[in-house]
């Protein structure tokens, strides 16, 4: 099973309000699989917290995707879960929205990362 | 950690090159691991500053794909529902490769076409031109995730195996290495007070034969004295004798 999932492509999968989804989909990275699920979530204002949690954890335990997007804001609202989750695969990747500038003081790696450079190559 | 800790082993010739041994190997095991660190190292500070590189750059890709995703909406109107129900299968997929670095092994992301575009016909009355743009841009703005996703990766497992083999570097450093040099120490110690032991035993042997030879050559000669007593008094007669006899002549 882990041998043919290797072969096999893996997915990306997108977590991130509707602009940021309808454009990667466009891209062309968005899958339906056969229960019906689809590999990305569209986050809007009157989403509960419990949900995007549930729907990372959900996409962290498919073992078909390798990448998880995720927009800044929202992965703010399940820092948590995101601090939590430090397997190499899938990578957690934290990316602007159209409506928040990216913060690289608030990503999980830049902090871990953080001391180990000068502080002024964060500031861009 | 206890100053006086040391192996518990018995202190012998044999264990002293046992412990000999053991030490020579520590101190080369130590010098592969902290050359190995190095080189770990150097990686990680490579794909740190990549990373940091990366993300400016994901920055600006990313506006510029959100304002072509604006353009498009402005010219062929909301398209958002029509797009998320209309999804079907991957286009974009991602292979993963091993790289090894100083026997780590990264995976390396990688994307690739699969299939055709599920949205060919999309923006066909009008709008075609930022469609395709939009289209363009969140490509490039993928294949970009998809590199920051690799160092991103590397990055986390470098770091995780930075941390196991200095812990292992310090733990032979300051706690195998001294522990073997106390040991080897303890039984240099004990192997020299075994031959003062040796040493002395011996000595006192020697004082002790040389006490019952000294007693032995007393009672000889004593014997010898007393012996030459005798003859001396046999001679004495004998030559009164001798006398004796010139006298019968």
């Amino acid at each position: 099973m882990a041998l043919q999932a290797a072969v096999k492509g893996k997915l990306i999968s997108v977590i991130g309000d509707e602009d940021t989804c309808v454009g990667f989909l466009l891209g062309g990275i968005g899958e339906i699989n056969k229960n019906r699920h689809p590999n990305f979530m569209v986050v809007d204002k009157n989403t509960p917290v419990s949900e995007i949690e549930e729907c990372f954890k959900r996409f962290v335990k498919r073992d078909d995707i390798d990448i998880i997007l995720i927009n800044q804001n929202v992965a703010e609202l399940i820092r948590h879960v995101i601090d939590s989750h430090t397997a190499p695969v899938p990578a957690v990747l934290e990316i602007p929205s159209k409506d928040h500038p990216y913060d690289a003081s608030k990503d999980s790696i830049l902090r871990r990362a953080k001391g180990m450079f000068n502080p002024d190559d964060l500031v861009h | 950690m206890s100053g006086k800790d040391k192996l518990a082993i018995f202190p012998s010739r044999g264990a002293q090159m046992l412990i000999k041994g053991r030490l020579a190997g520590a101190q080369k095991g130590h010098g592969l691991l902290k050359k190995k660190a190095d080189a770990l190292q150097v990686r990680f500070r490579m794909i740190l500053s990549k990373i940091i590189e990366t993300k400016t750059l994901m920055g600006e890709v990313m506006k510029e794909a959100a304002f072509s995703l604006a353009e498009a909406k402005f010219t062929t109107g909301d398209f958002n529902q029509v797009v998320l129900q209309n999804v079907t299968k991957a286009q974009i997929k991602i292979r993963s490769k091993k790289d090894n670095v100083a026997g780590v092994t990264l995976p390396i992301f990688e994307s690739y076409q699969d299939g055709s575009d599920t949205y060919e016909l999309a923006g066909l009355a009008r709008g075609g031109q930022q469609l395709s743009k939009l289209k363009k841009n969140f490509q490039s703005a993928v294949k970009l995730l998809v590199e920051l996703a690799s160092l991103q990766t590397s990055f986390v497992t470098l770091d995780e195996v930075i941390k196991i083999t200095n812990r292992r570097v310090n733990a032979i450093e300051h706690v195998i290495i001294p522990r073997l040099e106390r040991t080897l120490a303890y039984i240099i110690s004990e192997l020299d007070e075994l031959e003062r032991e040796e040493f002395y035993r011996l000595k006192k042997i020697q004082d002790k034969k040389k006490i019952i030879k000294d007693k032995a050559e007393a009672k000889k000669a004593l014997m010898l004295a007393a012996n030459r007593d005798q003859d001396m008094r046999d001679s004495v007669a004998n030559l009164l004798d001798e006398g004796d006899e010139d006298l019968l002549f």
